[in-house]
């Protein structure tokens, strides 16, 4: 049915206002749902555990970098070092446990250090950029395009650019192990989904950021150290990012400077707007970003299971971050 | 201080930013030719200008499009996209080829204009958007491999040979500059997009055709992206689908570095230049450095460097900013 939008019709269930508002709302999952059924119709074996685990696992990294773009994002902020983050996360990890900066002894404790120490410095450098921030007013597009350049850089100086190719069954647990059968990294995304859920809905400093994010001035004058709330947010983005490093290279049994996370902050960037956090801030929709990268990764995987080129699926994805932005900016008019 | 700017005629902290932009390419050309003896040799001053050209081109583009307070993420793409269309296209005629890419940046930059000024859709994610989109279809088009340019329509021309001296693609960037510069500074409309950055609402109530603008300054980044993919092309004999990852970011740096805001509302063509000019410099005095043999810093270090240097510049600027608004 056709509908004429005057200001009458705008309280009618089907106005046009209406349906923007409900497809704001469930477009995401409805897509969601809807890629799901076709899929069960159209491509062979896709009820099975095999395509589950491998839309699970290339989804994980991006899920978890996206959760920390989320929280960026609602407070008006974006982090594009993200994928030089994992860079040197990634890099980091095997010269630790393979003895390039001190001897191994002890191999469990190596491979503990290869967990913690590169997602602290991938913190600090989330820090950093928080630094620029709030204590120079720099924006974040330009702050965090410091690191974005640099940061990959750091990695390939430190690893000159070679390929480290490493096997270590303690260390590539975070990637290849399984808990209660379920593969380790899409764990490890389910908790961080959780914690930053949680966070964002029952914590002060997750209403903070909100409120950073809806309106800086007010949140400022109503007493929320809005500076330390951004610098937060900048410091978890780095964080996770450094965790997400540390799963591709787990996966990949190899660190490569010059590919890890390429491109990652598009991706983060993408799930975040398709699941309906607004770019503007003062949102942050945490499970709306998982759905984002889950339609985002159906809709590939969809594809090439059905012998569309992974150029033409690079199109369409393109024409989804259009549609979903498009779609919530109307639904939030209304 | 004040004694020494007062004959460049400083106006704001805009000006002294540009200025010292370019102060800063000057001092960087003196070190290298007092440091190195082959540094302004003609060789290594035409290969510099002939590769980083491109550079220069989508720069430009940049620069417009951040000076009416958008961005433009869909370059690097589109540059990719045209080098592939202008490869496909060179057998038939060297300027089947030029246009062809051309008209490839044109298509990306209407679409980036009706995303932005009819959708209303943010030019971050639009353009963002409109980068997955180009790369795809470059990919498509090429077959997910590079195309070879044809050789026999003198199409390698553009990118390989020399005018008076000088190696085509810079005098192409040249022609784009002076014509910024034309636009931005002397015509009507220059006025018009600088009013736009500086507020879309107050120029639409003063009667500017804000949307019109707006999809012209698009259109004509994504014509320069084109362009700049063109000289790619011919310069290394193919079209390049998976070329031009990040030339977007290093556009925005350059013109940062040229003491544009990313606020919108103010900006130098000039400076622009000096900032590409200045970013690329990094690297080749790091060949250079290398050369002397003092020191082995692997190429790796360049973008170390050039962030290095983008930070500097944004970390003076955002003081001088907070000077001036103090003052």
């Amino acid at each position: 049915m056709t509908t004429i939008e005057t200001p009458a019709s705008r309280s009618g269930p089907f106005s046009g206002g209406r349906l923007f508002t409900l497809a704001g709302r469930y477009g995401t999952f409805v897509a969601f749902l809807a890629l799901i059924l076709f899929n069960v119709i159209v491509t062979p074996n896709f009820l099975s555990l095999q395509t589950l685990n491998v839309n699970l696992t290339q989804v994980a990294t991006i899920v978890i970098v996206a959760t920390g773009m989320t929280l960026v994002i609602a407070t008006g902020g974006i982090d594009l070092s993200v994928g030089s983050l994992m860079a040197i996360s990634g890099a980091l990890a095997p010269m630790i446990f393979m003895g390039r900066f001190w001897p191994v002894e002890n191999m469990a404790l190596a491979v503990a250090l290869a967990f913690v120490i590169p997602v602290v410095v991938a913190g600090l450098f989330g820090l950093f950029n928080g630094a620029l921030v709030t204590r120079f007013s720099i924006q974040p597009i330009i702050a965090t395009l410091v690191l974005f350049i640099a940061g990959r850089g750091i990695a390939q100086v430190m690893t000159n650019g070679n390929l480290q190719v490493f096997k270590n069954e303690g260390f590539q647990f975070i990637a290849m192990g399984r808990i209660a059968g379920i593969p380790a990294q899409v764990v490890l995304m389910a908790v961080i989904v959780a914690l930053a859920w949680a966070m964002v809905r029952y914590t002060v400093i997750g209403r903070q950021i909100i409120a950073v994010g809806g309106n800086e001035k007010a949140a400022r004058l109503t007493g929320i150290p809005v500076k330390r709330v951004k610098l937060f947010v900048y410091m978890v983005s780095g964080l996770l990012a450094g965790v997400a490093g540390l799963v591709v290279v787990a996966r990949n049994a190899a660190s490569d400077a010059n590919l890890v996370g390429l491109g990652m902050e598009l991706d983060a960037i993408a799930a975040v707007a398709v699941g309906g956090t607004l770019l503007t801030g003062g949102r942050a929709n945490i499970i709306g970003t998982v759905l984002g990268a889950f339609v985002i990764q159906l809709v590939r995987y969809t594809l090439l299971a059905n012998g569309v080129p992974d150029a033409a699926a690079l199109v369409v994805k393109a024409a989804l971050i259009v549609l979903a932005v498009f779609i919530q900016q109307r639904a939030d008019k209304h | 201080m004040q004694a020494i700017l007062r004959p460049f005629a400083i106006k704001s902290s805009g000006d002294i930013a540009r200025l010292g932009v370019i102060l800063a390419l000057l001092g960087l050309i003196l070190f290298g030719a007092l440091r190195y003896d082959y540094f302004l040799s003609p060789y290594n001053i035409l290969s510099f200008l002939r590769y980083n050209s491109m550079f220069a081109l989508i720069a430009l583009g940049m620069a417009f499009v951040i000076i009416t307070g958008g961005i433009d993420l869909s370059v690097g793409g589109t540059a990719a996209m045209a080098s592939v269309v202008a490869a496909l296209l060179s057998p038939h005629h060297w300027a089947a080829g030029l246009l062809g890419g051309m008209a490839a940046g044109l298509a990306v930059g209407a679409v980036n204009g009706f995303i932005i000024t009819k959708m209303r859709i943010q030019p971050f994610i639009a353009t963002l958007a409109t980068m997955l989109a180009a790369y795809g279809t470059g990919l498509l088009l090429a077959g997910n491999q590079s195309v070879s340019v044809s050789y026999d329509s003198g199409f390698t021309v553009i990118g390989q040979d020399d005018f008076l001296g000088f190696p085509i693609p810079a005098w192409i960037a040249l022609a784009a500059y002076v014509a910024g510069w034309l636009v931005l500074e002397k015509l009507p409309i220059g006025r018009h997009i600088l009013a736009i950055g500086d507020g879309e609402a107050t120029a639409g109530l003063m009667g500017l055709k804000v949307e019109r603008t707006l999809a012209g300054v698009y259109l004509a980044s994504g014509a320069l992206a084109g362009l700049a993919g063109v000289v790619l092309a011919a310069q290394f004999g193919a079209g390049q689908p998976t070329e031009g990852v990040g030339w977007e970011l290093f556009a925005i740096a350059s013109v940062v570095v040229g003491g544009t805001l990313l606020t919108g509302g103010a900006g130098s063509v000039g400076a622009t230049l000096a900032g590409a000019l200045l970013l690329a410099m990094v690297f080749n005095i790091l060949n250079f450095e290398n050369g002397l043999g003092w020191i082995s810093l692997s190429a790796y270090w360049q973008s170390v460097i050039r962030g290095a240097f983008l930070l500097v510049v944004v970390v003076l600027q955002a003081k001088l900013m907070k000077k001036h608004e103090g003052a």
